[in-house]
């Protein structure tokens, strides 16, 4: 832990705020587990055997650390700033996620429950989950809206392989969202045997900063490995925003180098002006899911349905560390609609030989504004957040839909 | 908490009579407001000593699905927490001793504005308020804003709620305590009366104030059981499920709606008052 006077990496404060953002909004049921857990990350941070077993697992299991990969076409093409993929598409499961369920996994262990929940929107949550339940012996169970079954088939067969349930939710939107509130009503019903993994950098404290501290092993390698390969730190780093978690990964050691300009990159949909999932730019701040964050809502507090063509990003809220970045202008938030993720996600498959899941294309989709005409020295670092072969048979009925239209 | 409110003043005419109370939870704005005002307004003729008024909202974390689907018809409907305002103050001109207590979430008193909202819900006849996901760790929301206002915040007790834990849920709670008898969502399992008790004692050791039921509650003999051993009894979910029942296709009210939940209402009243009877007997 940064403790600088100026630092902004020393949030939360002890009740998990983030300036006004974060908190404890969960019902009196849940508080003592929440509180528990609290304790219990605590006591984890403190053990070195448990930072030891962890790095072993990230090493020898997860395939850590990822390649930082000079991405050189993708950088002619753009003809401007050198362009650097994290890579973290190429753990083990194919996403960032894994990072953040190995160290709950490993809690819910020392915790002694033997039965874990998850949310997942497209699923690369639930796939690590169902991953490392099946490697640590535990029961798992992971709920998932079932629009986004459908749209992530594969991930869903691939969480049964791994011998998780998957409880599809019918209720509300059938997305990210409503995944949440059934995991939170399970975690109500079964409060002595279940641990909640919950997927990003959201959720009631100490979720959000756990989370990130996870994730931090994204931005604490780049560092190091640019280092290495340039000898300087990057000029800019940029990812998509969904809840934010491969995002905070990577920018949190990142934020007291304040040359270091930052981008998220949120997901814009059919457009800001119509359906789409960008909770700082089309919405303000609320309450849900246990933390104060910026939402979509209607003018009542209702909170609205999200859109993207990513499941994972499909979703109405935002980490609240992200809120408070936001407001003191720290990290500048950008948003690609559906159609500029697509284009990305095919400009990176034909020109470097790697499929991105949507949620990095959004990432990708800013390149364009971001690297093009910048000198030939500057550095931009985007976090490549996951493999998109769970999105193949979305992107390939998006375009034969838009090629009819 | 200086000033007596119609819930504490209810709480006290139940003592007086020797018997516990019905607590009756509907969703405001279910199926439609007109229908919804008038079930509200024939609660307390029906049996309802304390009525609660669900605020609708789109994200009921903590309920199952009856009240989920009861939030969504209103909200379908147009409710809004504004609706709910001034369904209320419609009941009060009618009504000045029934305690109104809104029950909700957050989000939409949030986005109110608390201080608007408590002057407009205290000038409305809102007596008591039910925010689920504001526990005391996050009391400066509301519950300290409330009893400043005059409006009792009534807490949640739970199954995890341990004996370390009570003194803090318990150290800024008013009018009524709140124990939710099972660990889980709303209108899901039934509890055990005798586990119930206990908690009641329990609960009873570290404070003066009434305790109500609720939570798995569903019939007259769940209530009576309930009844024989706390100071109320707090039946939603059943209520809003026979509203449910008698919507016709296009989950539009019928002349039935309103009977429906009277009629369970008034069954639900017969068997809270035939506990203490029989317990005094």
């Amino acid at each position: 832990m940064n403790t600088r006077v100026n630092s902004l990496r020393t949030g939360p404060d002890e009740r998990g705020h983030f300036g006004i953002f974060g908190g404890r909004f969960v019902a009196e049921t849940l508080m003592p587990l929440v509180l528990d857990l609290e304790k219990a990350y605590d006591d984890a941070k403190q053990d070195p055997a448990f930072k030891k077993e962890m790095d072993y697992h990230l090493k020898h299991f997860v395939g850590r650390p990822s390649p930082l990969y000079f991405a050189d076409r993708l950088t002619q093409h753009f003809g401007g700033a050198k362009i650097y993929f994290k890579r973290e598409d190429l753990n083990h499961t194919g996403a960032h996620k894994v990072n953040n369920v190995l160290g709950q996994i490993m809690l819910a262990k020392r915790m002694n429950k033997p039965r874990v929940i998850a949310e997942t929107g497209a699923g690369m949550h639930g796939v690590a989950t169902a991953t490392l339940c099946a490697k640590f012996g535990l029961q798992c169970v992971v709920f998932m809206g079932s629009v986004d079954v459908a749209r992530q088939e594969p991930n869903v067969l691939r969480m049964r392989a791994l011998g998780a349930e998957v409880r599809p939710v019918e209720s509300g939107s059938k997305t990210l969202k409503d995944a949440m509130n059934e995991a939170l009503r399970d975690w109500v019903t079964n409060v002595h045997d279940t641990f909640y993994c919950i997927g990003t950098v959201a959720g009631p404290h100490p979720y959000p900063a756990m989370v990130r501290d996870f994730q931090c092993v994204i931005g604490d390698e780049t560092k190091s490995q640019i280092m290495e390969l340039e000898g300087r730190l990057p000029n800019t780093l940029v990812a998509c925003i969904g809840g934010g978690s491969n995002a905070m990964g990577l920018f949190h050691p990142f934020l007291d180098d304040r040359d270091v300009e930052i981008y998220g990159v949120e997901a814009a949909g059919h457009g800001l002006d119509k359906q789409h999932a960008a909770s700082l730019a089309g919405g303000r701040p609320g309450v849900l899911h246990g933390n104060r964050t910026y939402l979509l809502m209607n003018e009542d507090g209702q909170i609205e349905e999200a859109h993207s063509i990513s499941a994972g990003l499909d979703y109405p809220g935002i980490g609240p560390e992200h809120s408070w970045l936001h407001e003191i202008g720290r990290v500048k938030y950008l948003s690609a609609t559906d159609d500029e993720a697509l284009k990305a996600f095919q400009l990176c498959s034909r020109l470097e030989g790697i499929i991105p899941a949507l949620e990095p294309s959004h990432a990708l989709a800013k390149l364009e504004q971001l690297a093009h005409g910048k000198p030939k020295d500057h550095i931009i670092v985007v976090n490549l957040s996951g493999r998109g072969d769970k999105d193949l048979a979305s992107v390939a009925g998006y375009i034969n839909q838009k090629m009819s239209a | 908490m200086s000033a007596v409110t119609r819930i504490d003043a209810r709480f006290k005419e139940l003592a007086g009579e020797g018997r516990a109370g019905l607590v009756t939870f509907i969703t405001g704005g279910d199926p439609d407001y007109d229908t919804s005002l008038a079930i509200l307004k024939s609660l307390p003729k029906a049996g309802a000593d304390i009525i609660e008024v669900g605020v609708p909202f789109t994200d009921a974390m903590a309920d199952g699905p009856p009240i989920q689907a009861s939030s969504l018809r209103a909200l379908a409907a147009g409710q809004s927490l504004k609706k709910t305002l001034a369904m209320v103050r419609e009941f009060r001109a009618g009504d000045n001793t029934t305690p109104i207590v809104l029950m909700g979430y957050y989000n939409p008193v949030y986005i109110y504005g608390v201080e608007k909202f408590l002057k407009d819900a205290k000038e409305a006849g809102v007596d008591g308020l039910i925010v689920v996901d504001l526990p005391p760790e996050e009391d400066e929301e509301l519950c300290l804003p409330a009893m400043k206002a005059g409006i009792n915040f009534i807490r949640l007790a739970t199954p995890t709620t341990d004996d370390k834990r009570l003194p803090a849920v318990l150290k800024n709670t008013s009018g009524f305590v709140y124990y939710v008898s099972i660990a889980g969502v709303s209108g899901a399992a039934s509890p055990q009366a005798t586990n119930v008790i206990e908690a009641v004692t329990r609960i009873k050791r570290h404070t003066n104030l009434p305790i109500a039921v609720g939570f798995g509650l569903k019939t007259p003999e769940h209530a009576r059981a309930i009844a024989s051993g706390a100071d109320a009894a707090v039946v939603g979910s059943a209520l809003v499920e026979a509203v449910r029942l008698t919507l016709d296709e296009k989950a539009r009210a019928t002349p039935k709606t309103v009977k429906a939940v009277t009629d369970l209402v008034s069954a639900l009243a017969e068997g809270v008052r035939s506990a203490r009877r029989k317990a005094a007997e």
